[in-house]
């Protein structure tokens, strides 16, 4: 351990910093995103995740922004354990019906003011598996969703833009319970 | 003894199987084979069911690979499971799809159906009517002073959703029972009368962190159906795809296992090493999980210099790096005291059950796909595969260290000699003009083995595909593991299976 303690303090940080460790996008994205988060939430965003039938590739780049790389919590975002913890429910997936009552109980658990984002092309209308007698389809068929990230699945740099397009809409109507639901641009597949 | 050959000579053999045989038997052959794998001789390596039929596809002594079909007269045919319980569930699964009834099956509650689908047996010829809702009975644990803990189908994390009941003694499990289904998108349904290339995206999208191993798995069979040779470059840039997907699952894992145990400097390490596999990858085939860069016919991406230099980097750091964290992990007491002796899976359970990858070989299972039965370019490239016998938690990190250090060489060795050439075929319509075309194929993928079985229809479409993950035969055996363990190593325990939910709810 020593031995790796001794090489962190002469390596640089692997954290997304100007353009040296990779894209200046990431840089530029962070700035953006702490400003909002701030103005907004002061300096914090609760997320919970939900897989709602996803395939587990939605939930791998989730996990990514936890790395080094990301470190989505230097903007405040979080990753909780509760609904009750959550401002926003993160919710992975084709939505399929054996789940359909676990997600609604999910949503119920939030308190106001909350905010669905629905992640990756399955969670906006069922992707590929739209049409099985076991889906039902996307978030938006079973809760209000305020915001869809599409990829398939989306790169942490995807879902941490789309969280910025949350908080966007969330200030332009501070005080609202509900803002507007949007889409974000960026790939699509 | 019986050899599997012998079985399937004894039978009806389909001659449009490709590459390992088929045959329809009569039941007392087919009682015959379950004594083989009641014995321990064979090991089931999938049973699935059709409209009239079901299927058990084996694994005999001598590592020989076959299928053999039953005729299932008003939809009945004797259980297996009630003598080999490695098939409870696939039987559950089958007579909850196809309405199948196994005739002397212990266990008679749905397993994928939890009754909301709106209608039942939706694969059988004719779907019957809604399921209704019933509570689930967990199956019983007596004692003093027993309580139960109910856990999901949302966890607390950012994991798939599953239900794990949890019968405890004070801090001991005396009992755990899984309720698995809750992510099925009846892809199975969905892939029946479906054209390949839609077929091959639903494969990919089966357990999302080995959609190339799937992606493979899937076109193997395919390619084995119609006859088609792939080009030599794509076969081994497919193999560079499946290794790097191996390493960054591993990575992943060996950090994620430790940071159950507290100990999140070797996760923030691993994490690290992990995105590295994925920027290489994104970098080299244009995509991080490297999702439907493997089609039917060959890769749908080329290999370039730029691609070529990043993994080349990536493989010097891993070398670089990977062995301090190793170090770290074998040199701390703390850690080592959560994870040697946890979550103990028995030699005799891992045999019994054909337990793949990791949780096989950390339990004595000498088995990878890769080399048994084998296929292009592993045949060709030199690798070991680690095989330990104690079977708790730490065998687990250990065979997953060993197979990075594999995965390395595995790497270096296919970019050093990969050949040149195109990179795709046409799979030709006209290939299937002469009628139905099954066939079968095994992959490895970082889990374990991964099983598929498919009939091309006449028309060029998907008549039937079956995909069985090396979950089915692993999430069983985390029951078994963690009894006796505490409440509070159950996360760990977990985490050292890593066994799939979609890939097994498919």
């Amino acid at each position: 351990m020593r031995k790796l303690l001794f090489e962190s303090l002469i390596r640089p940080p692997l954290t997304e910093r100007p353009p040296q460790v990779s894209d200046a996008a990431v840089d530029e994205l962070a700035r953006a995103l702490d400003g909002v988060a701030r103005k907004r939430l002061g300096r914090s965003l609760s997320i919970r995740a939900v897989d709602a039938g996803s395939c587990n590739g939605c939930e791998l780049e989730m996990h990514a922004l936890n790395n080094a790389f990301y470190d989505i919590e230097r903007f405040g975002f979080r990753f909780v354990a509760s609904p009750r913890h959550a401002d926003v429910l993160l919710v992975t997936g084709p939505v399929t019906k054996n789940m359909r009552e676990a997600l609604k109980r999910v949503w119920d658990a939030t308190p106001n003011p909350k905010w669905v984002v629905a992640l990756g092309g399955c969670a906006k209308d069922g992707g590929c598996f739209a049409g099985s007698y076991a889906v039902v389809g996307g978030v938006s068929d079973v809760m209000p969703v305020d915001l869809h990230i599409p990829g398939c699945p989306p790169p942490p740099i995807e879902i941490l833009k789309g969280l910025i397009a949350l908080l966007d809409g969330a200030n332009g109507k501070a005080g609202a319970l509900q803002p507007p639901r949007r889409e974000t641009s960026g790939q699509s597949n | 003894m019986p050899a599997l050959a012998d079985l399937i000579e004894a039978g009806r053999r389909i001659e449009h199987q490709i590459p390992w045989p088929r045959a329809v038997v009569a039941p007392k052959t087919w009682n015959l084979a379950v004594e083989q794998l009641v014995s321990g001789r064979w090991s089931l390596l999938g049973l699935w069911g059709e409209p009239d039929k079901v299927h058990m596809a084996l694994l005999d002594e001598a590592l020989d690979v076959g299928v053999i079909s039953l005729d299932c007269r008003g939809g009945r045919y004797p259980s297996v499971g009630q003598h080999h319980a490695p098939a409870l569930r696939l039987e559950r699964a089958a007579a909850d799809l196809f309405g199948l009834a196994p005739q002397g099956l212990p266990d008679t509650r749905r397993w994928l159906d939890h009754g909301q689908w709106g209608v039942s047996h939706p694969l059988a010829a004719q779907p019957g009517g809604p399921a209704g809702a019933s509570s689930y009975r967990f199956l019983a644990a007596e004692g003093e002073s027993l309580h139960q803990i109910a856990v999901g189908p949302v966890h607390a994390g950012i994991i798939e959703p599953g239900h794990f009941r949890f019968t405890a003694g004070g801090e001991t499990v005396v009992r755990l029972e899984e309720r698995l289904g809750y992510v099925h998108k009846g892809i199975e349904g969905l892939m029946a009368g479906a054209p390949i290339e839609r077929a091959a995206k639903l494969a990919g999208r089966t357990s999302g962190d080995s959609t190339v191993a799937y992606s493979l798995v899937f076109a193997r069979a395919v390619e084995a159906a119609l006859g088609i040779e792939v080009p030599a470059r794509a076969i081994w840039l497919r193999a560079l795809m499946a290794e790097l997907e191996r390493l960054a699952n591993h990575l992943g894992d060996i950090g994620a296992i430790c940071n159950d145990a507290a100990f999140a400097i070797m996760h923030a390490h691993c994490g690290v090493l992990r995105e590295r596999v994925l920027r290489a990858a994104d970098a080299a085939f244009g995509h991080r999980l490297m999702r439907d860069r493997i089609l039917p016919g060959g890769t749908a991406n080329d290999l370039d210099e730029a691609g070529t230099g990043a993994i080349r980097s990536l493989v010097a750091e891993i070398r670089q790096r990977f062995p301090h964290l190793v170090e770290l992990y074998d040199n701390t007491a703390s850690l080592q005291d959560r994870t040697v002796a946890t979550g103990r899976l028995k030699v005799e359970f891992a045999r019994q059950y054909a337990a793949g990858g990791y949780v096989g070989r950390a339990s004595g299972r000498d088995f990878d796909a890769r080399r048994t039965p084998g296929y292009a370019p592993y045949d060709e490239l030199a690798f070991d595969v680690p095989v330990l016998q104690e079977g708790d938690v730490n065998a687990r990190v250990w065979i997953r260290v060993r197979e990075v250090e594999q995965s390395l060489s595995l790497v270096e060795q296919i970019l050093g000699r990969l050949p040149g050439g195109p990179i795709r075929v046409d799979i030709a319509a006209d290939n299937v003009a002469d009628g139905l075309r099954e066939a079968m194929a095994l992959v490895e993928g970082f889990r374990g083995d991964i099983m598929v079985w498919l009939r091309i229809g006449g028309d060029g479409t998907i008549e039937r595909c079956h995909m069985r993950d090396p979950s089915w035969f692993q999430w069983p055996l985390l029951e078994a593991a963690i009894e006796g363990n505490i409440v509070a190593d159950f996360p760990i325990c977990n985490k050292s299976f890593n066994c799939s939910y979609s890939g097994h709810d498919l």
